[in-house]
């Protein structure tokens, strides 16, 4: 089996970790904007980096429901945290993006969208989850048919290099939504850091002309079957490291049959109905509009803006929200993208990240709310047949 | 699949302008209909502009500075150069559009969303089932089966009001009312004096209504609860649940399916519906705060 499976291209290879930089250094002279993982007021978060400096060297999380807190690493591994607060999708759809500006004229009003922004983007770092998050967001957005322009002029061109995740954080999941611990898609080149006592190396695989091309700027060898024996054995012992699990055999049909349930109740006691795990998450794509106006009234703009379920404005029509207990909000989200993402999209809407999990203010775990759900009902099988 | 078929399928694709933009569209005049009901005509601003739509399906209507809210066309198909919207006086958006003076400009985006089964009511009896507003994204169904009444069998149009000043389009019902082609039934929830029909809810006409269940397309418009006791009462009739069609409401802010914001189970209901088959839909209609 093959460091990053389906769709590698070229050979695998060992980058020395002293070389590294210059692979994102390569990217820069290819004039990719640069995004990746840096340490900002004490977490992990996604932004422009000038260069490999900025990687978060030596830094890990402790990821627990409602929990996250950074430590240092034994090691100095510039990849050995999870996943942080931010997802890629802050710029590949944006929190807030000015979908047109309008100004009034003799004749009614003048209309145009402002260009979107041109420069390529590179994005460091991309876990297996998040490169399923990034896929599900093409299906959603990019797949008619009507697309949105914003993704489609985002998207184009962006560089993936992904990281495959040998120390899966303690709200991971993404073994039970087959999602990783290793890209098996969508990148163009894919990495595995490795870091021993006397030795710091990434067993790297491109996964399109453009991702070889970046490598042949790097200084590399071909790997040694030691070096990707190594690589592989950490990538499985990862599966067996995420920090939760979640049965999805029949889970839309569960979900279907438990509309009604008391672990709905349950949880709405707990869920503040705060957004975050909307916000946080790597596939929540729902947006909503504001239309404002300066105040001479006379020039006018539409700003699409991230917005959640949670919030009660959501599902409101005259009348009154559809959706007015959080206990209903709660099941529309889970439900969404556990069961009716399905029908919808082909795949869950979850890729088992645990962003939710840890950023939830009151530590609700979706895997224990499903789990629950699933243990009442086989409880209750149980008792009828005996 | 040899790839040619794929490039030529992706060609074939028409290339649609950025759904977000909006065109622009004069009012040609604003007509009141009841007390808080009014009906908006708009005609384009370019000579050469038109929108061909299905009846059932809505636009999205931006008044500036205001804001934009989704509305069904309640105008005639065969005039794709005048777009009619009814709406009550509910919001701000609403609000602003009962302002507005002839020559005034709006914002369409659309035509968006499923139709009424025109073409699958050829040869059936017909049942129009509207309560309030809802003959609004009704009426254009109706025009295009009374322009080629002869395709299709019984035609019935049952109506309710709250009161009789409610009734929408009174004229216009009160016209099809004196054809010999088509049953008109109209009820109110309260009588006022003069007022000599039925009192009572509209699912109530259901029943005695002349058409043959067994063969009956029913299409339904109205407030959420209005629809489950009309096809309750229909499915009672023996009217197949695949030949019932509802029109639902949800809150919309895109009209493309990509804001989130409309949706009941897994349809979208901007461009799942809002025109569904109930059959498709009955198991979410009975899961509250779906």
């Amino acid at each position: 089996m093959s460091v990053t499976g389906a769709n590698r291209v070229s050979a695998t290879v060992v980058i020395e970790r002293a070389a590294f930089p210059q692979l994102l250094d390569a990217l820069k002279t290819a004039r990719y904007k640069l995004l990746g993982p840096k340490l900002v007021n004490g977490a992990i978060v996604y932004e422009e980096l000038a260069g490999a400096g900025e990687l978060p060297a030596g830094w890990a999380e402790d990821q627990m429901p409602g929990v996250y807190k950074l430590k240092r690493r034994i090691d100095e591994a510039l990849f050995g945290y999870t996943v942080g607060p931010h997802s890629w999708k802050k710029f590949l759809h944006p929190a807030v993006a000015v979908l047109w500006q309008a100004t009034k004229n003799a004749k009614g009003f003048d209309l145009a969208a402002p260009p979107i922004r041109a420069q390529k983007l590179a994005l460091l770092g991309v876990r297996p989850c998040d490169l399923h998050a990034i896929s599900i967001l093409d299906t959603v957005l990019g797949r008619g048919p009507y697309k949105d322009p914003v993704w489609a002029a985002l998207r184009k061109g962006v560089f993936v290099l992904a990281v495959n995740c040998v120390e899966p954080g303690g709200t991971c999941f993404c073994a039970s939504m087959n999602t990783g611990p290793r890209a098996s898609f969508g990148f163009d080149i894919a990495l595995t850091e490795v870091v021993e006592a006397e030795r710091h190396f990434f067993v790297a695989t491109a996964g399109t002309e453009r991702g070889s091309a970046m490598l042949e700027k790097t200084p590399h060898r071909p790997a040694r079957p030691d070096e990707l024996d190594r690589a592989d054995q950490l990538l499985a012992n990862a599966a067996s490291k995420m920090g939760r699990k979640l049965d999805t055999t029949g889970l839309k049909e569960l979900l279907y049959r438990n509309h009604e349930h008391p672990r709905w109740d349950n949880v709405a006691g707990r869920c503040l109905s705060c957004a975050s795990c909307t916000m946080v998450c790597p596939t929540c794509f729902c947006t909503t509009v504001e239309d404002t106006t300066d105040v001479t009234g006379r020039h006018a703009a539409r700003v699409r803006k991230w917005d959640s379920c949670f919030t009660l404005a959501f599902s409101f029509i005259h009348g009154g929200p559809i959706r007015a207990s959080v206990r209903a909000r709660y099941r529309h989200w889970l439900t969404h993208k556990f069961a009716t993402w399905l029908d919808q999209f082909g795949t869950f809407g979850c890729v088992g990240c645990g962003r939710c999990i840890t950023w939830c203010p009151a530590g609700i775990d979706v895997t224990e709310e499903i789990g629950a759900i699933r243990h009442t009902e086989s409880a209750k099988s149980r008792k009828e047949a005996s | 699949m040899p790839i040619r078929d794929v490039i030529n399928r992706a060609e074939a694709e028409p290339v649609l302008p950025d759904p977000m933009l909006v065109q622009p569209w004069r009012v040609r005049r604003l007509v009141r209909e009841t007390a808080d009901t009014f009906t908006l005509e708009l005609q384009p601003q370019a000579s050469s502009g038109q929108m061909r739509f299905k009846p059932g399906q809505f636009n999205m209507l931006y008044v500036f500075g205001v804001g934009e809210i989704p509305i069904s066309i309640s105008g005639d198909p065969a005039q794709p150069r005048m777009l009619l919207h009814t709406t009550r006086e509910v919001g701000a958006v609403t609000r602003a559009m009962r302002q507005l003076r002839p020559g005034a400009v709006v914002g369409v985006r659309g035509p968006f969303g499923t139709a009424w089964p025109i073409e699958e009511c050829e040869g059936a009896d017909v049942v129009i089932v509207a309560g309030g507003i809802g003959l609004a994204p009704l009426r254009p169904a109706l025009y295009q089966i009374l322009a080629r009444r002869d395709l299709y069998g019984r035609v019935v149009l049952l109506y309710g009001a709250r009161t009789p000043a409610d009734i929408l389009y009174r004229r216009e019902l009160e016209r099809w009312r004196a054809r010999f082609d088509l049953e008109v039934y109209a009820t109110v929830d309260r009588a006022m004096s003069g007022w000599r029909g039925n009192v009572g809810v509209v699912t109530a006409l259901i029943p005695r209504a002349p058409f043959d269940p067994s063969s009956a397309v029913a299409l339904v418009c109205g407030p959420e609860v209005m629809m489950r006791f009309a096809v309750q009462e229909l499915l009672k009739r023996g009217v197949q649940p695949g030949a019932i069609y509802i029109s639902m409401e949800r809150n919309m802010k895109c009209g493309i399916g990509l804001c989130g914001h409309c949706q009941l189970g897994p349809a979208f209901v901007c461009k799942d519906g809002p025109v569904m088959r109930y059959d498709k839909l009955a198991d979410w209609l009975q899961k509250w705060e779906a």
